[in-house]
């Protein structure tokens, strides 16, 4: 069942193009990666899913209603965390938070509590002395305490320390196993790639790249570094095999094309392997190969 | 589809109250306790009618009108009648500034800084926040004009019955209404927090000048003022509703298109879009001094502009007032004084302080931006590499004192272009240039003292806008309430030789001098040792912290 879902979006501010032909769908149950630079479009896109930008061209649904449309409708079951959180400086984050949960209509008051032990936070302080961090946290515990349908985090961990990105990791994976849907917009690949199911890569405005993490990582190669008894003969010759670096001793670094990698171990192991390490494709791999492709790195 | 754009109003407006309760009680405080304190004072100041009618003489000089909105109910000249004309144009701009203030915060201020987009997330409408902001003034207003006007009637002054009362009151309230209408939708143009509250003043700026030109020369331009309406009301004489009715109908008009341009717009855009930056810096922004310039370089303009324009307004009444004398035997005697000093003389001092007062804002504001800078955790950025705390502070301080020299003097230049135009014979350059430039000290003084709020208690330098307006309610004011001199006194403004009534006293100069330096001395000494972005909370905190540990 589709929770989300852009066609065609395109909005400009001025005379940037913001978007340029945005299409993404999200099924119930999923952590739906977004990911791509600064700059590239994302948090246009995840305010126009809100309802609070209107696309210059093309149709946002949630739940299958109209994102600007039915805006209210649709919020009661969405929660939100921005990737820039500011806050009244003159009210506590306890009061920040009931209040948000208040205007959502539903209350927990046992949820709330445990987000709070979860996330470690001083819910008496006032919002005007907390770090980004801890602004941060605020959002996220009024964020997972609503019993929304769907999660929209735009980079959610940003200002949060490795203990903290693990707990909230932990909340992601508590409403995925609820069978909630989660869109999650980030840079920081490794928790893309901890987390997500699908992910859609975003660039100047236009989606490169969508599917599942392993649907991608066709796309891009394995890293080999490997020591041999005797030196490979015209390893720059076969086919999927990239950027050699040889040092001395018959060591080798090399990128290989995942199509390909049976035919390329046949090839190299006449030679007498003494050591062998592949390391996976990486996100981050994916990402750049896509930015090389595209004209180099911006 | 219509009422979900509304949807959780309600608990907005809650919101909104809660988070202003104590602001909006200490505003309607003051407001209240100002005019309840005055009315009674007028009755003790003017208690027969032979004291009443010399104040109905003075109130007729073109110079007064045009401050205070024009002279009616002359036949019988009552407590009330002087209350009101004197007192309710200047009531209603601190109410108008009231609600600039209260609507920028909980429109454009929370959406610049993101709030709103949070807000909006959620099952909240899209005209929700506006339309609660605009309910709470709307309330706020309402209640300011009942209490005032209620208050006004308990205290039982002979000629200041019920409906005068809840005119005045109404008068206020609608005049507040009026401009928290105007904010509103002025948030819809300008895209951030400095520009909707710039534009509002120049709004309200703009709407006193031709309601005062309009009232000394061309009546009808009064009637393109909200103000120019207001001061119609004539409270206490005649109780004219019909300005209250069409100040709250065109307010309505405005709040309609302000409320479809909210819906048509998007978050965190304005129809007036900001201006792209340049590529690279400048070659004077390469030290502290280049960027304090840079980033207040819009507001130094525009003060400038605002002080030549104040200084050229009160000259082109200075014509007025010897055509004014010459067909008024009778005010002449009462005026003059001083034996040969003319009366435009005397007008240029009692103006001059006025000025001089006006002219000590952009200076304090320039320096006090350095305030901003630290509680923004900018000024931390600059420590952080080669600028001392000498540098950065001592950086400001030279802007706000040239800007003290320039803004008298363009006030001063103001006011002779706009002279020389109307005057037979016209007061000489020199004359108005001394009677302006001799308040430096001051500016000076009340800059040496927002320098020591800023170098040892930076929590405080609120208090010295709270100085600057007791001198100016002293020192201006105070001659029409006839305060005890030592009031006067405890303002510097108050103790500089009025040129060119008074004669130059180089002492008194010398001694304010030296006080400034000495608070700029100290400021700068405390500036060197506390420490940079230290809330109140955490000073209090550490302060506990430390009593713990022993």
């Amino acid at each position: 069942m589709t929770i989300l879902k852009t066609t065609n979006l395109k909005k400009r501010f001025g005379n940037v193009i913001a978007l340029n032909g945005v299409d993404l769908e999200v099924n119930r149950g999923e952590v739906y990666g977004f990911i791509g630079p600064n700059g590239a479009g994302k948090t246009t896109t995840i305010r126009i899913l809100l309802g609070i930008l209107q696309p210059d061209e093309g149709k946002a649904t949630v739940f299958g209603k109209d994102a600007w449309q039915d805006a209210v409708e649709i919020h009661k079951k969405i929660a939100y965390v921005p990737g820039e959180v500011n806050l009244w400086p003159n009210l506590s984050g306890g009061e920040v938070i009931d209040f948000f949960v208040k205007l959502r209509g539903s209350n927990n008051k046992n949820h709330r509590k445990e987000l709070i032990e979860k996330f470690d936070l001083d819910p008496s302080k006032k919002c005007r002395s907390y770090s980004k961090g801890n602004r941060q946290k605020v959002a996220l515990v009024a964020a997972f305490a609503a019993e929304a349908d769907l999660y929209i985090l735009d980079e959610p961990s940003s200002g949060l320390d490795p203990l903290m990105e693990k707990a909230f990791q932990e909340c992601v994976m508590d409403i995925k196993k609820a069978g909630k849907s989660i869109f999650l917009s980030s840079h920081i690949l490794s928790e893309v790639e901890k987390l997500c199911d699908k992910v859609s890569i975003i660039r100047k405005g236009k989606i490169i790249e969508a599917g599942t993490l392993d649907e991608l990582r066709h796309l891009t190669r394995t890293i080999i570094r490997l020591k041999t008894k005797e030196e490979i003969p015209a390893l720059d010759e076969v086919k999927g095999v990239y950027d050699i670096k040889k040092t001395n001793n018959n060591t080798y670094t090399f990128q290989v094309d995942t199509d390909n990698i049976g035919d390329i171990v046949k090839y190299f192991s006449q030679s007498g392997i003494l050591k062998l390490e592949s390391t996976p494709p990486k996100l981050e791999n994916l990402f750049m190969h896509h930015y090389k492709k595209n004209g180099g790195v911006s | 589809m219509f009422g979900l754009k509304f949807n959780q109003t309600g608990k907005l407006i809650r919101f909104i109250i809660r988070r202003d309760r104590i602001r909006i009680i200490i505003w309607l405080l003051v407001l209240t306790t100002i005019t309840l304190i005055i009315a009674p004072a007028y009755t003790e100041l003017f208690p027969t009618e032979k004291e009443r009618l010399v104040m109905a003489e003075t109130v007729q000089n073109p110079a007064m009108i045009a401050m205070l909105g024009p002279v009616y109910g002359l036949d019988n000249y009552t407590i009330g009648v002087m209350f009101g004309s004197q007192m309710l144009l200047f009531t209603a701009i601190a109410v108008a500034v009231m609600n600039i203030f209260l609507v920028t915060r909980h429109t454009r201020e929370d959406e610049e800084n993101g709030r709103i987009e949070i807000i909006r997330s959620l099952p909240v409408g899209r005209l929700s926040n506006v339309t609660s902001t605009t309910i709470v003034a709307i309330g706020v207003n309402i209640l300011l004009s009942l209490i005032i006007g209620i208050g006004l009637w308990a205290l039982r002054i002979e000629s200041m019955g019920i409906e005068g009362s809840l005119l005045y009151g109404a008068a206020l309230g609608v005049t507040g209404i009026f401009f928290s209408t105007v904010t509103v939708f002025l948030v819809q143009l300008s895209e951030n927090t400095r520009g909707t509250i710039g534009f509002s003043f120049f709004i309200l700026g703009f709407a006193y000048l031709i309601r005062a030109l309009g009232d000394v020369g061309n009546k009808t331009l009064s009637l393109f003022s909200p103000l120019g309406w207001i001061v119609r009301t004539q409270v206490y004489a005649n109780n004219y509703w019909w300005p209250v009715i069409l100040t709250a109908g065109v307010a309505f008009i405005i709040i309609a298109a302000a409320f479809y341009l909210n819906s048509i717009r998007d978050l965190e855009a304005g129809f007036i879009p900001a201006r792209s930056g340049r590529k690279t810096a400048s070659i004077f922004l390469k030290n502290p001094l280049g960027l304090g310039l840079r980033l207040q370089r819009t507001a130094i303009i525009s003060w400038l502009v605002g002080i030549f324009v104040l200084g050229a307004s009160y000259g082109s009444v200075l014509g007025d007032i010897n055509s004014f004398i010459e067909t008024n035997e009778m005010y002449r005697k009462l005026i003059i004084v001083g034996e040969g000093f003319s009366l435009t003389d005397q007008f240029i001092t009692t103006i001059m302080s006025v000025i001089a007062i006006f002219s000590a804002i952009p200076s304090l504001l320039m320096l006090l931006k350095l305030k901003k800078e630290e509680k923004k955790n900018r000024a931390e950025q600059l420590l952080a590499r080669s600028v001392s705390r000498n540098r950065l502070l001592a950086s400001f301080l030279i802007i706000a004192i040239i800007m003290s020299f320039i803004s008298l003097s363009l006030a001063s230049v103001g006011m002779w272009s706009a002279e020389i135009s109307v005057m037979e014979e016209p007061v000489s350059f020199i004359t108005i240039f001394k009677a302006g430039i001799v308040y430096l000290p001051a500016i000076w003084i009340m800059i040496g003292l927002a320098t020591l709020f800023l170098g040892v208690y930076s929590w405080a330098t609120g208090l010295t806008w709270l100085y600057l307006v007791y001198s100016f309610f002293v020192v201006y004011l105070g001659k029409l309430l006839q305060l005890p001199q030592w009031m006067g006194k405890l303002s510097p403004f108050g103790n500089i030789p009025q040129l060119p009534v008074e004669d130059m006293n180089w002492a008194i100069i010398l001694i304010l001098t030296i006080i400034a330096l000495f608070l700029i001395a100290s400021g700068f000494a405390g500036y060197n040792r506390r420490d940079i972005n230290v809330t109140k909370d955490s000073f209090y905190l550490s302060f506990l912290f430390k009593k713990n540990k022993n």
